[in-house]
């Protein structure tokens, strides 16, 4: 039986409700049960009659009180369910199909639990079953247990690239089989045939629904603006949708550095965004992703087109006014502005703007040498350009010069002119080791001037093209992370006729210095072999490309005109020398349809609505009800009196009274904290540290106690979150993996407190700090939880620090462990050493922070008797190093307390001159 | 006599010991007193045994010498005889309702009205002994006496419970002329009580009808359904709604006290109505001063 999505398992228990009004005027007519009164005075009550034939009315409320009651209980056991799952019906094997794709990834875990509700119920028929991706098919179908399948489900993940076409594997399959396909609702060309492939096989339900996809494509520069295109499925309703530019800050953290957002008017699917932002800020930009929505559609990845390089371009001459065409940097700017910034400034203040490019074109003597080189060293790329000016002077003529890549020849050399002999020589096809291989060969690019390079073993190597009598026309060689090129012709086109042709913006192309400003052709990366440096899984997460081969640049030149990624070819970065090409689910015009099914096939929506049993609630209610119903029968026949009635209010009232009680107990804790010096201990959430950290402290204060003038009370327990740190001279921090990062209220809190002398003891009790490593997961958990902090930069302990004589001489630091260094703030670079002393003159500054991964508190930890919790060591070994590690904490308390002191030794000398006198 | 008991006896009579102390003893009013040959403090008009003089007669034969009171006879030539008043004692008798329906209290901190009872009782008899008067106690045998030991004695009885769900006293012993305290709820049956006022008035008895209530009797706080049971199980009345009886209940209640009150004037008797939440004191002052007076 059910009434709209209730349904009830045993529904005829129902006819039990007729019987509520019967039961209605029961409890009227049947008395309550009467209570026996010892009374003297019964004896003057005999003969009395009751005015009314009927007891005491039960009250009306108290009667509906029972009324439902029974009817929760009769409602209970009818066994009321909610969505009850509807048998499916059919038998043999089944195939449990999902799209995969980026659009499923939104609702992945929903299909995951649609896929897992259908493997139930094949189960319960027992019924084979295969779970398959369409974008991961498997080479044959085989059919197992409905189990087996569900307990590897959460193994299947979305795929960032498009379905293969592929469909043998339907085809071949030995046996007949149903399909429930879990589509992504979106429109392919090649849907219909798959739906045919399977249909022949037996029936196809599809479910279909979930979140309605929304996608970016390909970004786009124009105008000095990015734009990028937000596509979505439904077109229904308006819609906002937000999207952000991430990219690395100077800090080298990855940030939202832009942000846009898409308004969708009602039946609009498409949105072209438009953000301007600074050059700067634009080359960093690495991805654009849809906020809040985790799939590979949502995220646009960028490369070269988006960056503009920043090309500073140096002219040797600009005697010849007016001739325009002349000009050495005519064709470079006319080549390089479309795609690149260009900066005409003087050298010295273009090095100041740290640009990506400086081509000089014809510049023999550079006066800022050193400085140029400083920049080419760091990563610049230096062009150079010959001309009549270089090859008059004498750069690079005897030694190598490191700005020029080869040694040069006197003179340079006129091919093919009218006082030469010879032909113009035009170009040899480039060499697999050039980065220009594969691009086509332009027969009309002939060269007749060119400054020739001196012969040297590395001069076949620094040959990146030749001319086609092997000499050089352009040679390359690395400068520490830069790199030096020269051209050995002119930017312009008095000694060839390269800068005419297209291969001149396809070279500068190829090195790097334009980027292109649309999807590469298949000329354009013919010879290339690119290598995955990022791979974007189907959430949308980039993931290490590693596992990747290398993909030749026609097949990735394929792909990026296809739009159609694969399993071989993954959308993500993919890299080249210097050149970075994004591939991206959608290409820049992709668009989304919703799938029309033909009307043979059944469509189910994709929401399992879960079954909700409502008996145990109802039994629950009815219980409830049953205790009112106590309280309120005995109300009314006067037996709630005296003691429960004060119990209950007592109840009731302490309810309300517990908030006072905590302030009172934040003040307990404040006086407690400061009446005495009282050290504290991190609260890990993890029992058997946090009193370990007790135990440890409680043997350090012991011994304090016992050896110096500090007298410690019992060490406090500080909750990052809610304690105020102020009190305590010190903290004890054991890291623990499991610990929570603290909030950024509690960070605030300590480092206002490492700000204003506090000092923190970072322990890992792992022994390993000395690789400060990310080695152990509590190593990586200090670097995570230390982060935040306001610490300053840190050094290995020297030897001459406070804390190795605070007040025992120590050179060694050890806990429980005899690990390596500890680290502490550094020590100011100009300290020398002061005269007669063995340290040096260092009397300022507490370190706020010590870390080390010793595990000090369980070398300290001792039981409320005395005796010490945990062995250390082995032997008389053991205990002088439990000695030690007792004596690190007595210098470190008293480091922390009387700070830097015992540094002031160092004018012990000058104090008993002055005494002398 | 079990420990418990013993407590008990202990604790009541120091109870009532504690509060007669607070008052002179007691000498009982006596118009007319009991016809015993007991001596007392009474002085009977007359002459008579006593220690007190009375008056000089003229020696006459027969007349005792040792009898001559040789102080006055010095003085004339007549031999006098002092005689001496004639004292009596009065005999006060109690009756100290035991029955079950005396062991109600109606709230843990109060004692029972057995308890109030027992103590008002003693103290009186206490006062009344201090006095010189004879005291009896019905249901104990033997003659209204005086002295302590007399005391223990009626102490002793007074604590013996009957199983009776009411009591009535049985008055085998009435001394015509004596005084009579009744300590009772006065709640059985009304015929016995009747009968046993009107024989003691017959007899020239009077004195204290002392009706001791709890509370509870004179509120009826009881709602709902409700079994009433006696204390000793021998009567119930089972009403639906226990409040609608609470008026009719009080009226009976308050018609019995009209009852007692008017039997008590006209047989010559004081009636007073003690709640055991009141105090102990107050209540004795009455009886003290009722006993005192006569009237």
């Amino acid at each position: 039986m059910q009434f709209g999505a209730l349904a009830f398992s045993t529904p005829w228990l129902l006819i039990a409700l007729i019987a509520l009004p019967i039961l209605w005027l029961l409890l009227r007519a049947v008395p309550p049960a009467p209570i026996r009164r010892m009374f003297p005075g019964v004896i003057l009550l005999l003969g009395l009659k009751d005015d009314e034939n009927q007891s005491d009315k039960t009250p009306w409320w108290l009667l509906l009180l029972r009324s439902l009651m029974i009817g929760a209980l009769i409602l209970a056991f009818a066994g009321p369910v909610l969505n009850p799952q509807q048998k499916r019906a059919g038998s043999g094997p089944l195939l449990i199909l999902l799209d995969g794709t980026w659009a499923d990834a939104q609702a992945w875990s929903a299909r995951l639990d649609r896929v897992g509700a259908l493997l139930d119920e094949a189960g319960q028929s027992g019924r084979p079953v295969n779970v398959t991706l369409l974008t991961d098919p498997p080479q044959a179908i085989t059919f197992r247990s409905a189990d087996s399948w569900a307990s590897g489900l959460a193994g299947f993940t979305p795929k960032s690239w498009t379905i293969p076409r592929e469909k043998d594997w339907i085809t071949s399959a030995e046996t007949g089989f149903d399909t429930y396909w879990l589509s992504d609702g979106l429109a392919r060309d090649d849907r219909m045939d798959t739906l045919n492939a399977l249909e022949t096989r037996g029936t196809v339900t599809v479910f279909e629904g979930g979140v309605p996809p929304v996608a970016l494509t390909a970004v786009r520069y124009s105008d000095g603006g990015v734009l990028i295109d937000v596509i979505r499925l439904a077109v229904g309703s308006a819609q906002e949708i937000t999207l952000s530019g991430y990219g690395l800050d100077p800090q080298g953290q990855e940030r939202v550095l832009v942000r846009g957002t898409a308004n969708f008017a009602a039946g609009e699917n498409q949105f072209e965004v438009k953000m301007v932002l600074p050059a700067e800020l634009r080359n960093r930009i690495t991805r654009f992703q849809i906020d809040g929505v985790r799939s590979a559609g949502a995220v646009t990845l960028t490369d070269d087109a988006l960056k503009r390089r920043e090309v500073a371009l140096i002219a040797g001459r600009d005697d010849r006014e007016g001739l325009e065409l002349l000009a050495p940097l005519h064709y470079l700017r006319k080549a390089l502005a479309p795609t690149a910034d260009l900066l005409e400034v003087p050298l010295n203040d273009a090095l100041l703007s740290n640009p990506d490019v400086i081509i000089m074109a014809d510049v023999a003597k550079i006066p800022e040498t050193q400085a140029l080189e400083q920049w080419v060293n760091d990563g610049g790329m230096l062009v150079r350009f010959a001309g009549p000016r270089l090859a008059a002077s004498d750069v690079a003529r005897d030694a190598i010069d490191p700005l020029m890549p080869v040694r040069l020849r006197q003179g340079g050399r006129n091919i093919g002119g009218a006082m030469s002999w010879g032909e113009p020589k035009s170009l040899r096809p480039f060499a697999k080791t050039s980065p220009f291989y594969g691009l086509p060969e332009y027969p009309e690019v002939t060269v007749s001037a060119q400054v020739v390079a001196q012969p040297d073993p590395e001069l076949s190597s620094r040959s990146i093209a030749t001319l086609a009598d092997g000499t050089p026309l352009v040679t390359r060689k690395a400068l520490g992370q830069g790199q030096v090129i020269l051209f050995h012709v002119t930017a312009n086109a008095e000694w060839s006729t390269l800068p005419l042709s297209g291969l001149f913006v396809q070279m500068l192309e190829r090195l790097a210095i334009t980027t292109r400003a649309t999807t590469p052709s298949e000329a354009d990366l013919s010879g290339t072999v690119w290598a995955v440096e990022h791979m974007l899984d189907g959430f949308g997460d980039l993931g290490n490309g590693d596992n990747i081969a290398g993909v030749s640049g026609k097949v990735l030149a394929d792909v990026l005109s296809t739009g159609a990624a694969t399993a071989q070819v993954p959308p993500g970065i993919y890299a080249t020398d210097d050149r970075r090409i994004a591939l991206n689910v959608l290409k820049a015009d992709a668009e989304l349809k919703s799938t029309a099914w033909p009307v043979r096939i059944r469509v189910e929506g994709l929401s399992v609505l879960p079954e909700v049993k409502f008996m145990g609630w109802l039994l629950l209610g009815a219980m409830v009800l049953l205790m009112l119903d106590v309280i309120a029968s005995l109300l009314l026949s006067g037996r709630l009196r005296g003691g429960m009635a004060t119990a209950m209010s007592v109840l009731i009232f302490s309810v309300f009274s517990i908030p006072d009680a905590a302030k009172a107990q934040d003040d307990i804790r404040a006086i407690e904290a400061t009446a005495e010096v009282v050290m504290a201990y991190v609260l890990t959430g993890d029992t058997t540290q946090d009193n370990l950290s007790a135990a440890g402290l409680r043997g350090l204060g012991d011994n304090l106690f016992r050896r110096t003038s500090i007298e410690p009370a019992t060490a406090i327990g500080v909750d990052l979150e809610t304690d105020e740190l102020a009190f305590y001279p010190l903290i004890y921090w054991p890291i623990v993996a499991t610990q929570k990062m603290p909030s950024n209220a509690a960070y605030i809190k300590l480092n206002s407190y490492l700000r204003t002398g506090g000092m923190i003891l970072f322990d890992t009790r792992d022994a390993d700090i000395g690789g400060f490593g990310a080695a152990t997961a509590e190593g990586r958990q200090l670097q995570r939880f230390a982060a935040p902090l306001d610490i300053p930069a840190l050094e290995p302990l020297p030897e001459d620090h406070v804390l190795t004589r605070s007040f025992y001489l120590l050179q060694d630091f050890p806990g429980r462990y005899q690990g390596r260094d500890i680290w502490v703030e550094a020590s100011p670079p100009v300290a020398d050493a002061a005269e007669g002393m063995p340290f040096r003159n260092l009397n300022d500054g507490v370190t706020p922070v010590v870390i080390g991964g010793n595990d000090w508190a369980a070398a300290w930890a001792t039981d409320q008797a005395g005796n010490w919790m945990l062995p250390v060591g082995r032997g008389f070994a053991g205990e002088r190093q439990r000695e030690i590690a007792l004596r690190f904490g007595v210098n470190l308390m008293m480091y922390v307390l009387t700070g830097n002191y015992k540094s002031d030794q160092v004018h012990v000398p000058a104090l008993l001159d002055r005494l002398g006198q | 006599m079990n420990q418990e008991s013993l407590e008990k006896k202990v604790q009541t009579r120091a109870a009532g010991a504690t509060l007669a102390s607070t008052l002179p003893p007691l000498l009982a009013a006596a118009e007319k007193l009991a016809a015993t040959a007991q001596m007392g403090e009474h002085g009977r008009r007359r002459t008579g045994l006593g220690d007190e003089f009375w008056q000089y007669r003229p020696a006459q034969s027969g007349d005792s010498r040792r009898h001559i009171d040789w102080r006055r006879s010095a003085r004339g030539d007549v031999h006098f005889v002092q005689e001496k008043e004639w004292k009596a004692a009065q005999s006060v008798l109690f009756w100290v309702d035991t029955a079950q329906s005396m062991g109600f209290s109606g709230a843990k901190e109060r004692g029972t009205k057995r308890d109030r009872a027992q103590v008002l009782g003693l103290a009186l008899a206490s006062l009344l002994i201090d006095g010189g008067e004879r005291v009896a106690l019905d249901g104990l045998d033997g003659p209204p006496r005086s002295g302590r030991a007399h005391m223990l004695r009626i102490a002793e009885a007074m604590l013996v419970q009957h199983s009776a769900d009411y009591g009535a006293p049985q008055m085998t012993r009435l001394p015509s002329g004596a005084q009579a305290v009744f300590l009772s709820d006065f709640l059985g049956d009304w015929d016995t009580i009747l009968r046993t006022l009107s024989r003691a008035a017959d007899q020239g008895v009077k004195g204290i009808l002392g009706q001791i209530l709890d509370p509870i009797e004179e509120v009826f706080p009881f709602d709902g359904r409700t079994v009433f049971e006696s204390m000793g199980n021998q009567i119930r009345h089972e009403t639906l709604k226990a409040g609608g009886l609470r008026d009719r209940y009080l009226e009976r209640l308050a018609a019995r006290k009209d009852a007692l009150r008017e039997l008590a004037a006209r047989t010559g008797w004081q009636y007073h109505c003690h709640h055991t939440d009141q105090s102990a004191q107050s209540t004795l002052l009455w009886f003290y001063s009722a006993l005192r007076r006569g009237r």
